[in-house]
């Protein structure tokens, strides 16, 4: 039979400082490239303004349509290749004007300046009122989303469990966050959309290894054995587990990614990125703070024997 | 023998057999029809936020109401100027302070107002509308305008409109496969307030336009085009404030072509309305009426002699289509309170057909994949988990039929992202069958286990997505909302497909066989 990792024997509970120092490092970098340029970049869902999506007959250019719309002065607008040299999206911000006038203006721009055929083929406009109930909205959904996991973890699992598993998530999201400032992609609908269901999803894996952690300890300690040589056991032997549903969900994502078109990019994007995350944050991030969390109550427990407890050093 | 086999195998046949009918393409005479209804972003259209004016709408109904209290007090022979302050009161002056007393008495008869301040030295009384009516008006607004626009987009032939109230004072409009989205925007949009007013012969245009127009007077503008230089000109009109009549007596509106074949809207009144015109044309004659919509005039033609009949044309250079659209809001009737776009998004056919073609292609590329790899690793049981996910696919677009639910194209995404969620059950199951396997049980006793000890963690995986599925759906719009129910409708049927339907095939494949030592897994 075909089996990816057999037997396998990974010390991972060892390297969690490792881990540790890898996930701080890449969130902490994130969080400051997003610093850096002021926040996220908002879509316009967000931000409210006005987006028109519109193809051409025959290929032209950036600059070509920027001059198109220079003509009818619409102030500070955004223009960008969409799938190919035929199709563009033109941004204007809610700042710019009077909104409702906007796509009109752009079909004068264009007709004016002879650009070859067109067809506007998308359209939408988002007042700044509207824009400002969905970023509040936004966030209560996250927060509402994890406050939801965090609860059924909580009372599945122990108050830990359900902490070391909102960490990972929140590790997911940050992670996410962080990779659509890397790579200059916007804050959206369905990317919100895509970061609820990464929260949704990448709990699973954590899941199964608590599931496994929970099972190991039920049947009680063997002589020698600490809670971190359980946990690192459980690990192991969840990893095919682990690996494998992921793999599908990243395989159909990718899928979604390449096939899916523009509009889905943005969204399938953030998936691809949550999906590794989170089988990493997993092993890496949530199974681990659960042995830092036991270590540091018992010391704090046996706090004047002043015994230093060296995690993991059981085997 | 499994407890309940022939039960289990009716409800799996059952649900096969439903899910088939659901999705058929044609329905049981043979009819085509289409089993789900696609999303705006997939079949074109339009999507509105109308954010209703409700500051607007009362200050609309001081307005007319001054014009009502100017009125009565006429009738008394009590001359008085009658204006808006603030946003929800009004200010009587006095022509002079010895009617101070009659004035009152007029007054008491409106009973929406509160008198806030009098001074009778000064001829001047302050009103200001109750509470309870403001609330009144302001909710009936909405209301209002539902059954307007409602009206509108009837009477403009939309199929399977959407128009609801959205929040306390929104209007959400949905219209699928609109061709004009602009045209169709400026017709649900219009406030349609049409206004008789006379236009002041006594007034220079150009000195009223510097040193601003008498009191009782305003200057309005009407739009000109030259038929031969196509370009428009803001011609301005000095007219007297008094409304003569206002749109609200209107039976009837139509479209003609006058003779040099020029669109025009004839307008007729009801019986009020004809009494009203017939008096107003007979005192104004030689004067110019303006026809007023909006704010807008749209032409000022001169009465000549009175017109009984309850007829008036409005001309005003339009095309066909403007002419229809202004037919349509007149016969509908005003918008109470102006609304304002707050939202728009418009898909053109050609971008939905796009999105259902990469949709397709993204779902079948998603499968082939899944199913491929599932058969590669699992062998005989991945092939059960495939059939599982087939039959997961069938429930889902079943249910999306029954509920009448919405496919948009992040519910496709949905869809795909159930293909690569739902094999993760079988996935769990089938790892657990193995290492029970491994263990060295029996290959019944380990798909026992492997089924029974996958159970609380599948069903753990499941809560988890679904939390976020549905605060998903109360949060999201429109496109998000269907993937939110795609996802949810999948996961959900995930748990029927991969582990009771699998249950099903395996307990079906390896429950004879007593001696048996391998498992194709």
């Amino acid at each position: 039979m075909l089996q990816i990792f057999v037997n396998p024997k990974y010390d991972f509970i060892n390297k969690r400082r490792w881990a540790y120092a890898i996930s701080l490092i890449v969130t902490l970098a994130g969080l400051a490239h997003i610093a850096w340029q002021g926040g996220l970049r908002y879509g316009i869902d967000f931000s409210g303004g006005t987006l028109v999506q519109v193809r051409f007959q025959q290929a032209t250019t950036v600059d070509a349509v920027r001059s198109a719309l220079d003509r009818v002065r619409l102030g500070e607008s955004v223009i960008q290749e969409f799938g190919d040299a035929q199709e563009y999206l033109i941004r204007i911000p809610a700042s710019s004007g009077a909104l409702e006038e906007t796509s009109k203006k752009v079909e004068q721009g264009i007709r004016e300046a002879k650009l070859p055929g067109f067809e506007v083929r998308r359209l939408e406009f988002v007042g700044p009122q509207v824009g400002r109930d969905l970023q509040l909205q936004a966030v209560y959904a996250v927060l509402a989303g994890m406050a939801g996991i965090l609860i059924y973890t909580a009372l599945r699992f122990d108050f830990r469990g359900g902490v070391a598993a909102i960490l990972a998530l929140l590790h997911d999201v940050l992670v996410a966050l962080s990779a659509l400032s890397l790579a200059n992609r916007e804050m959206s609908l369905p990317v919100l959309a895509a970061l609820l269901t990464i929260v949704g999803f990448s709990i699973n894996d954590t899941i199964v290894v608590f599931d496994r952690i929970r099972e190991t300890r039920g049947r009680g300690l063997r002589k020698g054995e600490t809670l971190a040589d359980v946990i690192n056991t459980a690990i192991n032997q969840t990893l095919s587990r682990t690996v494998l549903t992921s793999l599908t969900v990243f395989l159909v994502v990718a899928i979604l990614y390449v096939a899916g078109g523009e509009v889905l990019r943005d969204f399938a994007f953030a998936l691809l990125v949550g999906v590794v995350t989170g089988t990493y944050s997993s092993v890496f991030v949530a199974a681990p703070i659960i042995v830092d969390w036991e270590n540091w109550s018992q010391a704090r427990q046996r706090g004047t024997k002043k015994t230093v407890v060296k995690a993991g050093a059981g085997r | 023998m499994p407890r309940y086999l022939w039960l289990r195998i009716a409800i799996v046949v059952a649900v096969i057999v439903g899910s088939l009918i659901l999705v058929a393409p044609r329905d049981w005479r043979g009819q085509p029809r289409q089993p789900i209804n696609l999303g705006l972003d997939l079949q074109g259209g339009i999507h509105l936020v109308l954010g209703v004016d409700l500051e607007k709408g009362i200050e609309n109904v001081l307005d007319r109401m001054a014009g009502d209290l100017r009125a009565a007090l006429q009738k008394k022979g009590i001359g008085a100027q009658v204006t808006r302050q603030g946003r929800t009161g009004l200010v009587v002056q006095l022509a002079s302070p010895q009617a101070f007393q009659e004035a009152q008495q007029a007054l008491a008869s409106f009973v929406e107002f509160d008198t806030r301040a009098q001074a009778p030295a000064a001829g001047r009384i302050e009103l200001t509308l109750k509470e309870k009516v403001i609330n009144e008006r302001r909710n009936s607004f909405v209301d209002q305008g539902l059954k307007v626009i409602r009206n509108r987009v009837d009477q403009f032939g939309v199929a399977e409109p959407t128009i609801q109230k959205q929040g306390e004072n929104r209007i959400l409009v949905q219209l699928p496969g609109v061709q004009d989205p602009a045209r169709a925007k400026a017709l649900i949009g219009k406030t349609a307030v049409l206004e008789f007013k006379l236009v002041d012969d006594q007034v220079d245009v150009a000195r009223a336009l510097q040193e601003g127009p008498p009191p009782g007077d305003e200057i309005l503008y009407g739009r000109r085009v030259d038929r031969t230089t196509k370009t428009e000109a803001r011609v301005p009109y000095v007219v007297k404030k008094e409304v003569l009549l206002t749109g609200d007596v209107i039976s009837d509106a139509t479209v003609r072509v006058s003779d040099v074949g020029e669109p025009y809207v004839s307008v007729s009144f009801d019986s009020v309305g004809a009494r009203l015109f017939g008096e107003a044309t007979e005192k104004n004659v030689g004067k110019a009426l303006a026809i007023v919509l909006d704010g807008n005039v749209h032409s000022a033609p001169v009465i000549r002699e009175r017109i009984p009949s309850g007829q008036a044309q409005i001309s005003g250079g339009f095309t066909f289509e403007e002419a229809s659209d202004l037919a349509i809001v007149l016969r509908t009737g005003a918008l109470q309170a102006p609304v304002q776009v707050l939202e728009e998004r418009t898909v053109g056919p050609s971008l939905g057909a796009d999105s259902i073609r990469k949709g397709v292609i993204s779902t079948a590329a998603g499968a082939l994949a899944v199913f491929l790899f599932m058969l590669i690793y699992y062998r005989l049981s991945g092939a059960i988990a495939d059939l599982a996910l087939l039959l997961n696919l069938a429930i889902l677009l079943a249910a999306m039929a029954w509920f009448q639910a919405t496919l948009t194209l992040p519910g496709i995404a949905g869809i795909v992202l159930t293909i690569g969620m739902a094999v993760d059950t079988n996935i769990l199951i089938f790892e657990r069958i193995r290492e029970e396997f491994r263990l060295g049980k029996t290959v019944r006793a380990a798909i026992d286990a492997g089924f029974r000890r996958a159970f609380t963690t599948v069903i753990d995986t499941h809560v988890t997505v679904v939390v976020s599925g549905v605060i998903l759906y109360q949060f999201g719009t429109g496109p998000v909302k269907g993937f939110a129910v795609t996802l949810m409708i999948g996961i959900v049927a995930s748990l029927f497909t991969a582990v009771f339907f699998t249950r099903l095939v395996f307990d079906l494949i390896y429950m004879g066989r007593r001696r048996l030592q391998t498992l194709s897994i």
